[in-house]
């Protein structure tokens, strides 16, 4: 069972998150421009690392917000800093 | 061996341990079910003995020893039907092949339906079954009862209201099967490279020429990676991006029991499976844990919802005590099926992406990637599972037969 830091809840159990995969995955600025390749990759493709990995989780059962972590995939071990992406949004 | 119903007294040896020589034909990454499998077939099939099939651990101690060793070929579509079911046709035979008796038995297997649209979807993959020749029927909740007594069809709140049955699915004991083609393997003169990892390649412009190890270089003609959840590790040094996300997936055992469990059941809706091991525990599953990851431990949230559903279905479960749960890392691609096939680098072959069902496969995928390395083409059965489907679009979506979600 992980532990998940909600930014505005705090520490609560997974249970009450959905995961959404890798975070920072932006939508294609010029779909037109894309090439079936390209395309497929954004569709299809994300990164799958043992280690750190920037991801997304939804609060679902509680403020109904989504947040990037940074947790290693290989031991669960979630950081608290914020990833480097959000500043910007 | 003999076919007693008992579990045979392993051999004192069953494959050698050799030294790896400086170079072979046709290395293949990782000892589960699916690189003996693919050694075994080489040898057989295409006459390559000169294989060594290297392993991170020990042999067969990835998800071919977690798995819940289900086996079925009652998929929706062609694609699928024609793979898993040549799959069970070797099933059928493999045991005699390898003169080692691995308990394959054709018990049965239930899909529930629990709703007006699992049951359209269910006759139709019934039907879609029956046009492919794979055995497949529809049942009514009687028929339910009588095929699996102790399963509660009614006083649920998502009733049973019927189920596909397909007669010559079952299960069998992975480990024998595992030791079972290392044996045959070993005697045809394939090496076994135990605790060795495989942490990139040795490449020339865009050919593969040999892996590296944790351990020095290894020469090979070809290489194949059959290496379930860590595949991405070793593609992403070559820079192939696949589309692969790896995933705990969870298991348990009960005690031993007396039989009272005669079928394999699968619930997709209420979300949990169940048969009872040749030795007499229950063993339950269910889907992935969402989060992606390589801890090879889930997360108990998922255990307790499967077990609330399999206590439901089968009220006579509450009694029993959990021994053990485990996990293992599976390989889940968007469209619920395996990738099989060539890679932008010459000589190198991935066979990956079997996600929570790959056991089933095991000498059917063994089959067809012996095949695509001995040729360096796909066999017809593989080929429209090549990476370029997620390029064409021309996808084999099987997230509805899988059975469980991912
Ligand atoms: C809990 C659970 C239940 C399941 N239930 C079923 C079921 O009922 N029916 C079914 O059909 N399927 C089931 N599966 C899925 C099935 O186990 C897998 O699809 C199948 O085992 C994958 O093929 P494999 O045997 O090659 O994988 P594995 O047995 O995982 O083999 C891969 C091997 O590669 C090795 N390896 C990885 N990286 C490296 C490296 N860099 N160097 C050297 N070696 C490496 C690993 O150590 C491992 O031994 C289940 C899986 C799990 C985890
Ligand atoms: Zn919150």
């Amino acid at each position: 069972m992980l532990l998940v830091r909600c930014p505005w809840c705090g520490d609560r159990d997974e249970a009450e998150f959905r995961y959404g995969g890798q975070a920072d995955v932006d939508y294609p600025a010029d779909p037109h421009q894309l090439d079936d390749a390209t395309w497929g990759e954004y569709l299809f493709v994300r990164a799958n690392p043992s280690g750190s990995f920037d991801e997304r989780w939804v609060h679902t059962a509680g403020c109904r917000r989504w947040f990037s972590v940074v947790r290693d995939t290989a031991t669960n071990e979630m950081r608290p800093d914020i990833p480097r992406r959000r500043e910007s949004r | 061996m003999v076919a007693d119903g008992n579990t045979p007294a392993p051999p004192e040896r069953l494959w050698r341990n050799p030294e790896p020589k400086r170079n072979y034909d046709v290395v293949i990454v990782g000892a589960g079910g699916h690189g003996l499998a693919t050694a075994y077939y080489l040898a057989r099939n295409h006459g390559i003995t000169d294989i060594a099939v290297v392993e991170r651990g020990w042999l067969a101690g990835g998800n071919m020893a977690r798995n819940t060793t289900i086996i079925r070929s009652n998929y929706l579509l062609d694609a699928s039907a024609a793979l898993y079911d040549h799959a069970l046709r070797l099933w059928e035979e493999l045991h005699e092949e390898l003169d080692y008796e691995f308990h394959f038995s054709q018990r049965g297997v239930l899909n529930l339906a629990h709703t007006e649209q699992e049951v359209r979807d269910a006759r139709r993959r019934a039907f879609a079954n029956e046009l492919n020749g794979v055995d497949a029927e529809w049942v009514t909740p009687d028929e339910i009862s009588e095929i699996c007594p102790i399963l509660n069809t009614s006083n649920l709140r998502y009733p049973v209201l019927g189920a596909t049955y397909q007669r010559r699915a079952g299960i069998a004991k992975h480990d024998l099967v595992a030791w079972g083609l290392a044996r045959k393997c070993d005697e045809m003169g394939v090496d076994f490279i135990q605790n060795r990892e495989v942490t990139g390649f040795v490449t020339d412009g865009d050919r593969v020429i040999g892996v590296r190890t944790d351990n020095g270089d290894i020469g090979a003609g070809r290489v194949g990676l059959a290496a379930a959840g860590r595949t991405t590790l070793l593609t992403d040094t070559l820079g192939i991006r696949l589309p692969l996300q790896s995933h705990p997936l969870q298991a348990m055992a009960t005690e031993i029991l007396e039989p009272v469990h005669p079928c394999v059941v699968m619930s997709n809706h209420v979300h949990v499976y169940t048969s009872q091991a040749h030795k007499g525990e229950l063993v339950l599953g269910a889907g992935i844990d969402t989060h992606n990851g390589y801890t090879q431990r889930g997360s108990v949230h998922v255990i307790e919802n499967q077990l609330a559903a399999a206590v439901e279905l089968f009220p006579v479960f509450a009694r029993a005590h959990l021994l053990r749960t485990w996990a293992g890392t599976v390989d889940v691609t968007p469209d619920a099926s395996p990738i099989i096939g060539p890679t932008p680098y010459e000589n190198l072959f991935v066979n990956c992406g079997w996600g929570t069902g790959g056991f089933k496969a095991t000498p059917g995928a063994g089959w067809v990637f012996a095949h695509t390395l001995a040729t360096g083409e796909p066999h017809p059965l593989n080929e429209p599972y090549g990476m370029e489907r997620f390029t064409s679009g021309a996808l084999i979506d099987e997230h509805g037969a899988a059975a469980v979600a991912h």
